[in-house]
């Protein structure tokens, strides 16, 4: 990799390589992907030199901490339908974000101006801010406390950068797989795109953290639409590859073009679905949909902000509150049941080095044999939790879930990887079906929506199929399970052992006001639910 | 129109650059379109500066100030096109987004929908830029956010969540064809949350328009708090059809969705409500009832939006159902061409007409009913039907023999807002609502309706 000596003049540099990048040949591509792991790059001088002004101007107003990010943030995207391209978009955006704390009160400036003058105008609103907004002594902010990293270097394990690939191959492989699609019987459109993420983030902060990270993201979002001859019904199968962070050969590996004509015989298959009859199934959910079910409503009840209250205007508390009631005490799930926040799975989109605090993060068990067991935190959030670590002789430490999905965008908690462990038996898919007498089984994620503490939920999927004497005897269609957040966990009695646990992801889960996106993935086995709502919403009036 | 006086250097931007006038701004883009070696290129820029307050149980907590810009170039050769962006406007950062525009657009596969670019267009003026707006400082907004904390506080049995944003910004288009677009906004948005300490009580209040004076802080506060006290100790009810008196904001949480259903080339593809089983769309058939006009203005005096479109295409009043009857769907430029249609720019500040019934007459006229103050988390179930589900949040209440009764948990629904303005009895004035999860500038109306669809209940508050 190369030493990236100016940065901040890579607007100049990175922006030639992406000029030169589409006339890349297949045969650069290929030796890309057979190029040693990924080195990560130092930082880079003159980016080191605005960070520590950034500090400086801060010092110097009053903050008794500070920190400043400068970050490059790249996207690429191709979009295409049926046999032809619709928009070929690549955005770069970079600029410097500092955060300061005076008084135990935060304040945040963030600019695209990367000269001295530009950040230290960004120090000086930051200060602004925070003196503006200085807080009574019993609600200042203090912060757990964090070891210092004096030269943090982290890249996304990858084979082949996707802003190195030609757009030709691309879009070429795009429309392979919609043409392939396409030649199913009933298959009328093919929507698919391709969607690449490039940050590059550098952070400093004034106890010595110094990282300098770059992160690739890449995604294929993909729908087949088959509409019935006489035009009384259309269905849509979609969400077959899930994001993740790896380079493009994730994309290739997923065997798009392979793969398309199956998609297209799914969505024309669920035109002959038999509509469900509404009441209660035990359902077997694959992980390719249980992923979101996990976000949703184990992911978010335990993040310590929403605990705590400071998502009540927007993204909503918890149940799972106040911590005081809930930690050690409440039965969460089964004995088995096992759920770990991480940054640290390869592949998952909120794996990093280090967060927007400067903390390296930590596993951590959220359920722990079916018990609430911690929670999400940042450097700020720990501390709340202070009686409950002192009491498990643990340290009081963030588990580094902070983040930034911006350099304009202000950190705060986001969620890390939270995935549910397998269980110590090895079973897979097909062997819970095999041991269910009448249910559903799941595949893909659809339709989610779920109340702002967490308690009710409604998911739909992309596939479902009717179990009936541990075999399946059909597809269903207009299936949605309806379910209330402890009440569905504890009826969990089956799950999946090592070899079926698979991660999904989602791109866009927005917290925060103003709004940010936070990219992270789920994984998971495949488990069965009993007894779980079963509604119909085919309705015609 | 020209631009207001304190665009040049009085409003709060943080970086003088990412605020330019009517004739900064032509000048810099017709510097970008002189680059181009492109058979086309159109250039659009935007920028801005953004300050925020955020504060939750009582207390501030996160809160900033932003000041960005984008310039967004896309180039053409015939049937290939590709767009860069970036916010690097020195000389050589502007020449390399042209360039790489180019590069890449060379590359492109054809692109048989391609449309030529808009020759020169007359756009009407909509004033949406306030200096009350613009010139807004930190202790505006931490005095504003106090209006509700101290109230809270004072209270001491409430905790205070909310989020105030103002800034001032631009965006403009120019393009080798000569077409040029302006226009300069202001916003101001508030949001407040207010819960009771016991934990069972929630109310929410809003307010949203680009002239901060517009905004009466002491208004959001006072009503959010009312709704939090009703709210505590809410009792269950039976999920199931009920007659609901649905706030404007709850009004424009649901409806505000049709917009993304009422494209015209889905309907003609045949995957939309809108498609008339056996082809053809719906256009000139009653589709709800006849009381029911919905419309985009940019110049309507509660809209206030960019009176054109990412294109330069101007957008003026288009009604899309008019007393009941589909009028149009929405159709681009390359669909309105194929299917001999206007282009019409599609649903972006959108409005409802309203009525004259009170919401007090609306509850005085009903038997058993629920008042609604907002939605939540509506994701969309069914495209065919425009089914959405999604949860009641922050003030929901029974209605028994024509008086409000009591609080009552929220409920989740599973309804199409085809099937509640189908299902209409009354309508109340439209106002401009602040937080629906589309977001966008919306004007919605109380309505009471019918049969509307309870699935299940939630206990959360």
């Amino acid at each position: 990799m190369t030493n990236r000596r100016d940065f901040l003049k890579a607007g100049a540099a990175a922006g030639a390589l992406a000029l030169a990048s589409p006339a890349l040949s297949r045969a650069d591509a290929l030796a890309q992907r057979m190029a040693p792991a990924n080195e990560p790059p130092a930082m880079d001088p003159a980016t080191k030199e605005l960070l520590v002004e950034a500090l400086n101007a801060a010092t110097m107003g009053g903050a008794s901490f500070a920190d400043a990010r400068i970050g490059r943030y790249r996207n690429n995207f191709v979009v295409t339908r049926e046999k032809q391209i619709v928009n070929v978009v690549d955005t770069d955006t970079m600029g410097v974000g500092v955060r300061v704390l005076v008084s135990g009160t935060w304040g945040f400036g963030a600019s695209r101006d990367l000269t001295k003058a530009g950040v230290v105008a960004a120090t000086k609103e930051a200060l602004a801010i925070a003196k503006a907004n200085a807080l009574p002594a019993a609600d200042r902010v203090r912060l757990a406390p964090a070891t210092p990293t004096p030269d943090g270097r982290y890249v996304t394990p990858h084979t082949v950068d996707p802003f190195t690939v030609p757009i030709e191959q691309k879009a070429d492989l795009l429309i392979r797989a919609n043409t392939e699609a396409m030649k199913v019987t009933g298959v009328r459109f093919v929507n698919s795109n391709m969607f690449f993420v490039k940050e590059e983030k550098n952070y400093a902060n004034t106890e010595g953290t110094f990282t300098t990270q770059t992160v690739i993201r890449s995604w294929l979002p993909f729908a087949a639409t088959a509409i019935k001859p006489d035009g009384s019904d259309f269905q849509t199968r979609t969400n077959v590859i899930q994001p993740a962070a790896r380079g493009y050969e994730y994309l290739t590996d997923a065997k798009p073009v392979e793969n398309a004509r199956k998609w297209g015989e799914e969505a024309a298959e669920k035109l002959l679905a038999k509509p469900v009859d509404v009441g209660r199934y035990d359902l077997v959910l694959h992980p390719s949909h249980l992923w979101l079910t996990i976000h949703q409503s184990v992911a978010h009840p335990t993040e310590l902000d929403r605990a705590m209250g400071y998502e009540a205007n927007y993204a909503g508390t918890s149940f799972l509150a106040p911590p005081r009631e809930k930690l050690g005490k409440f039965k969460y799930g089964p004995s088995f049941m096992n759920i770990q926040g991480n940054r640290s799975e390869v592949g998952g989109c909120s794996t990093i080095g280090w967060d927007d605090d400067g903390v390296k993060p930590d596993e951590f068990l959220i359920i722990k044999n079916g018990m609430v067991n911690d929670y999400q935190t940042t450097r700020e959030q720990a501390p709340m939790l202070d009686w409950w670590y002192t009491s498990q002789k643990r340290p009081i430490r963030s588990h580094g879930c902070c983040h930034g999905d911006n350099w304009s965008s202000v950190q705060f908690q986001r969620m890390p990887n939270v995935s549910m462990l397998p269980g110590a038996t090895e079973r897979s898919y097909e062997d819970l079906i095999a041991a269910t007498d009448r249910g559903i089984a799941i595949i893909g994620d659809g339709s989610f929506s779920i109340d702002q503490q967490r308690y009710n939920a409604q998911f739909g999927g992309q596939l479902f199929y009717e179990i009936k004497g541990g075999k399946i005897v059909g597809q269903l269609k207009d299936v949605a399970y309806q379910m209330r957040t402890p009440e569905f966990w504890n009826s969990m009695d089956m799950i999946g052992g090592k070899s079926s646990y698979e991660m999904g992801a989602s791109f866009f889960d927005g917290k925060g006001q103003p709004g940010q996106v936070n990219a992270v993935s789920h994984g998971c086995v495949p488990s069965r639910f009993r007894n779980v709502n079963v509604i119909n919403t085919g309705r015609k009036a | 129109m020209s631009a207001p006086k304190s665009l040049f250097g009085k409003g709060n931007i943080l970086s003088p650059t990412d605020m330019m006038s009517r004739s900064e701004a032509q000048a810099f883009l017709e510097r970008v379109v002189k680059l181009s070696r492109a058979d086309t290129i159109s250039a659009q820029i935007g920028g801005g500066y953004n300050g925020n307050i955020r504060f939750a149980a009582n207390r501030i907590s996160t809160s900033g100030g932003v000041s960005n810009s984008q310039l967004v170039v896309q180039s053409g050769y015939g049937p290939k096109h590709a767009v860069v962006t970036t916010g690097d406007f020195s000389t050589e950062g502007i020449e390399r987004a042209v360039r790489q525009s180019e590069a890449i657009a060379r590359l492109a596969p054809d692109d048989p929908e391609s449309m030529p670019l808009l020759p020169p267009q007359q756009y009407s003026d909509v004033k949406s830029y306030f200096d009350s707006t613009a010139n807004l400082t930190p202790a505006d907004r931490a005095a504003a956010a106090h209006t509700a904390l101290d109230a809270a506080k004072a209270a001491g049995d409430l905790a205070a969540a909310g989020f105030i944003i103002a800034g001032s910004g631009y965006s403009a288009i120019a393009s080798n064809t000569g077409m040029y677009a302006y226009h300069p906004t202001t916003s101001a948005n508030y949001q407040l949350t207010v819960r009771t300490n016991d934990g069972t009580g929630s109310g929410w209040a809003a307010a949203d328009h680009p002239d901060w004076k517009q905004i009466d802080f002491k208004a959001v506060s006072d009503r959010a708090i009312e709704k939090a006290r009703a709210s505590r100790n809410p009792v269950a009810v039976e999920p199931g059809r009920y007659t609901v008196i649905l706030e404007p904001q709850a009004v424009g949480d649901l409806v505000q969705l049709l917009a993304f259903a009422l494209d015209a080339r889905s309907a003609d593809e045949g995957r939309s409500a809108f498609a008339r089983t056996g082809g053809g769309t719906k256009i000139g058939e009653k589709i709800v009832d006849s009381r029911v006009t919905l419309f985009s203005d940019p110049g309507d005096p509660q809209l206030l939006g960019q009176p054109w479109t990412g294109e330069g295409l101007p957008l003026g009043r288009e009604v899309w159902i008019e007393n009941g009857v589909l009028k149009q769907l929405a159709y681009s430029r390359f669909w309105a061409q194929k299917k001999n249609a206007r282009p019409n720019g599609g649903l972006g500040a959108v409005k409802m007409m309203g009525g004259d019934t009170t919401t007090e007459q609306m509850i005085a006229s009903t038997p058993r009913g629920i008042l609604v103050t907002r939605l939540w988390y509506l994701r969309q179930v069914d495209p065919r039907t425009v089914l959405y589900t999604g949860l009641t949040r922050d003030g929901t209440f029974l209605i028994e023999n024509g008086k409000v009764t009591k609080a009552v948990k929220n409920l989740r629904f599973n309804e199409s807002p085809l099937f509640m303005l189908n299902n209409l009895e009354a309508i109340g004035r439209a106002v401009r609502v602040a937080g629906t999860e589309a977001g966008g500038n919306v004007v919605f109306p109380t309505l009471k309706v019918k049969d509307f669809n309870f699935t299940s209940l939630s206990d959360a508050v």
